[in-house]
């Protein structure tokens, strides 16, 4: 048995067995549940480096549940694709990197901030099945396969926002909008399933984009998918949720959800790229979404220079950040019919805006772990009461900075990196959305300098006499972060050339992907 | 003999779904509104797989002659419904934890979190 | 909540345990009838709603314990997917039960017949997890927000 051919399916499976174990285990020692989700996620992490590298050397990898193929012949001779199966190319083990990463580091965070009695031991089994939906969204290559392991990501998320809802009110508030959000979302996903099979009677994704035909009843899916996985990343005419549940929920379950609303993102390029590609009208849909990224960084931005609670306030902000993905990405659908722009900007503006995906989870985790840093020693979000603290806690207050000059992309950071190449790509095809984009970025700069004069400037407050750091496995969660952004700000260069740009080039070219599944026929 | 009355079936349960969503306040109902919405897409699925003058599909192969009722939707609407039933079980715990924090169920009063 | 009256008492008494066998009954047969493993718990949960209701909360608290259903859930759930890990000989999820000759492991006979149960591999034992997990699942559920419900009637009267 080669352990290396089934390592998409171990990512899932040992996180899947340890979230049934934890209960178990909680019954004994509650405090080995934290160490022994901790390692698991460890172990998924190694996994997901083993397969990119196989995957980036090799080649997309498939792997079908429960047959040897995943076809099944008839006696007639006809072959039929009817297994569920994982189908992992360039672009999905980008998002499976930036998915264990962030829950490897959220598991370690969470060993210091939560110290609850009780319920412990669910904290962590709800953490490893958000993992496990995350993962599954990114790997599958079956469209019933992404709505149930969107539910699941779902459930898990809101059980997790109403964390702290035994005691106070407001999480379960959050939790109770976010439920009913991420129900329509998924509801209306299956709708669009059932489009699909009504019509072509195949549920693979690559198996549908070989014989799509572009029909009315395909438009209607089209326009329920995109809007309703608009909804769920967290896009401006819909992201009422977003302020509520990213503030509400524990400090390193945000990071995670963070990641789970670009899953969700990714999706939605999958469904544009490699489901319909050129058979769509490329111009319109990309001046869709091109409308949606413009309107999400606006109107975050603005929203978000009057917030009074810090968690609040970096919320808006990561609807503004998804605002940048969405221009470049809907630059690059918008040229992809016309091969001479596509060639000159098209790929940059792609290749922007989904390396700012992963910079994004970077410093938006780093600053969402120093605000529930700052939570956890003074236990207030609010910032009017805040004051001086960087005389008691000097690590965060760094962290901090780095994270905040990351996100208004300051050159040595990486947030520099993946916003430079969308300002250049962006103007080439349109200049006044280009320049919308550079003056976000300055008020990202002016609210940050904000936050940063109210809780860390200032004299010392009387009230914080007894602050301290924040504790080791805290610090440590965070200095790795810091460290990744500082790597990638150096070194886009290896970034982009080895991880992104295949990553483009895979959405890019739909038949690669059908191939890896129909080649055979 | 069934023509179309299915589908129509689907749109009014979505449509009233949707109605009951937006226009009612009390948590409970908005509940309600999601279970409806529910139940019309588990039709849709289940009204794909039918065929005129077709048997269930239970046996290992059909009786020559005769075509059997697609048994894929079936599979997918069995998932939807456990799904539903999950959904169902938080939605209904969490009014319940809102009433015992905010003592009231209406969408009006339960608004301490804006801006 | 209170109890109810005498009548529904005594038929729950005798009903009940019926309720039981036959929600066992759909999970066994899920490979062969229509049924399997997550209609066959809900079938076993509502027999467990229906103590519930009947005795009121506190008397059921006495003879449906929390502890031993979250046990029961947690054993349910880790069979299901060790059985799924066996398979990883080829693949994950793969039925390395059906046709070959050992336990489930009769050969499935085509056409019309009234159905062997010894067939159909992992099928059955995928079944039974899951109707473990599932009524001992929503029995939690159930239990848990009769809990919930008693709470807030003392909340209001008091």
């Amino acid at each position: 048995m080669n352990l290396s051919n089934h390592t998409p399916i171990l990512i899932l499976a040992v996180p899947l067995l340890a979230a049934f174990l934890i209960p178990i285990i909680g019954k004994i020692n509650k405090k080995a549940t934290g160490i022994f989700a901790t390692l698991v996620l460890g172990l998924s992490l190694i996994f997901t480096i083993i397969l990119a590298v196989k995957i980036l050397s090799v080649g997309p990898q498939i792997y079908v549940f429960g047959a040897k193929s995943p076809f099944l012949t008839l006696p007639s001779g006809l072959k039929f694709p009817i297994r569920i199966m994982f189908q992992v190319d360039a672009m999905g083990i980008f998002m499976g990197l930036i998915t264990a990463l962030v829950s490897f580091l959220g598991a370690i965070y969470s060993l210091a901030f939560i110290n609850k009695n009780n319920g412990v031991d669910n904290y962590y089994s709800l953490l490893l099945l958000l993992t496990v939906s995350m993962f599954g969204m990114e790997f599958t290559g079956d469209i019933f396969n992404f709505f149930v392991f969107l539910e699941i990501a779902s459930m898990a998320s809101v059980s997790l926002i109403c964390y702290r809802g035994t005691d106070l009110g407001e999480p379960v508030e959050a939790g109770f909008k976010y439920m009913v959000v991420s129900s329509i979302s998924a509801l209306m996903v299956l709708f669009a399933v059932g489009i699909f099979y009504g019509e072509y009677d195949v549920l693979n994704i690559a198996a549908i984009a070989s014989v799509m035909k572009h029909s009315q009843l395909d438009k209607i899916a089209l326009g329920i998918l995109v809007s309703v996985l608009a909804m769920k990343a967290g896009a401006v005419p819909v992201h009422m949720w977003t302020p509520d549940a990213y503030s509400e929920a524990p400090a390193p379950i945000t990071m995670i959800l963070v990641v789970a609303s670009q899953a969700s993102l990714y999706a939605m390029f999958r469904v544009v790229f490699s489901l319909y590609n050129i058979t769509l009208n490329t111009l319109a849909v990309g001046w869709i979404i091109i409308i949606f990224g413009l309107l999400s960084m606006f109107i975050g931005v603005t929203m978000a220079i009057i917030q009074k609670d810090i968690k609040r306030l970096m919320a808006y902000h990561a609807i503004s950040q998804t605002g940048y993905m969405l221009l470049g990405v809907g630059v690059g659908l918008a040229v992809l019919a016309n091969p001479t722009a596509l060639q000159r900007y098209g790929i940059t503006a792609m290749e922007g805006g989904i390396f700012h995906i992963m910079n994004h989870a970077m410093y938006k985790g780093l600053l969402f772990l120093t605000a529930g840093a700052l939570f956890f020693r003074t236990g207030t979000r609010n910032l009017d009461k805040m004051g001086g603290l960087a005389h008691y806690m000097k690590y965060t207050t760094i962290f901090f900075i780095i994270g905040a000059a990351a996100i208004a992309g300051l050159p040595p950071f990486n947030g520099f990196a993946s916003k430079i190449l969308i300002y250049e790509s962006v103007y080439k095809f349109n200049p006044l959305l280009s320049i919308i984009a550079m003056v976000v970025s300055i008020l990202t700069l002016a609210s940050f300098v904000k936050v940063f004069h109210s809780a860390f400037l200032g004299p010392k407050l009387p009230q914080f006499k007894e602050v301290k750091e924040v504790p080791r496995s805290m610090v440590l969660a965070m200095a790795v972060l810091s460290c990744i952004i500082i790597f990638f700000g150096l070194f886009p260069d290896l970034i982009v050339k080895n991880l992104v740009h295949p990553a483009v080039m895979s959405l890019i070219e739909q038949f690669k992907y059908t191939n890896t599944v129909l080649g055979g026929m | 003999m069934i023509g179309n009355f299915p589908y129509i079936a689907v749109i009014i349960f979505i449509g009233l779904g949707i109605y009951t969503l937006i226009f009612k306040r009390n948590l409970i109902k908005i509940a309600i509104g999601i279970c409806l919405i529910e139940n019309g897409v588990n039709l849709f699925l289940i009204t794909l797989g039918f065929r005129k003058g077709a048997v269930a599909p239970i046996y290992t192969q059909a009786p020559s002659g005769q075509a059997m009722v697609l048994p894929t939707p079936q599979a997918l609407t069995l998932t939807s419904i456990v799904i539903g039933v999950a959904t169902t079980a938080l939605i209904l715990s969490m009014v319940m934890m809102i009433y015992k924090h905010y003592g009231t169920i209406e969408v009006n009063e339960v608004r301490r979190l804006r801006g | 909540m209170k109890e109810m009256s005498k009548i529904v008492r005594n038929v729950t008494n005798l009903v009940y345990g019926f309720i039981i066998i036959f929600g066992f009954y759909i999970i066994a047969h899920g490979h062969l009838t229509p049924g399997g493993g997550f209609q066959g718990g809900a079938v076993v949960a509502s027999a467990f709603a229906l103590l519930l209701i009947s005795y009121g909360q506190l008397k059921a608290k006495k003879f449906l314990n929390i502890n031993i259903f979250s046990l029961l859930e947690s054993c349910g759930l880790t069979m299901f997917i060790v059985v799924a890990f066996l398979g990883l000989g080829t693949t994950f999820f793969y039925n390395f039960l059906a046709n070959s000759g050992s336990w489930f492991g009769h050969m499935v006979i085509p056409g019309i017949n009234p159905g062997d149960m010894n067939t159909a591999g992992v099928l059955p034992l995928m079944n039974i997890a899951v109707g473990l997990e599932v009524f001992a699942g929503l029995g939690i559920i159930v239990l848990l927000m009769a809990d919930g419900a008693e709470f807030t009637k003392k909340k209001e009267n008091s």
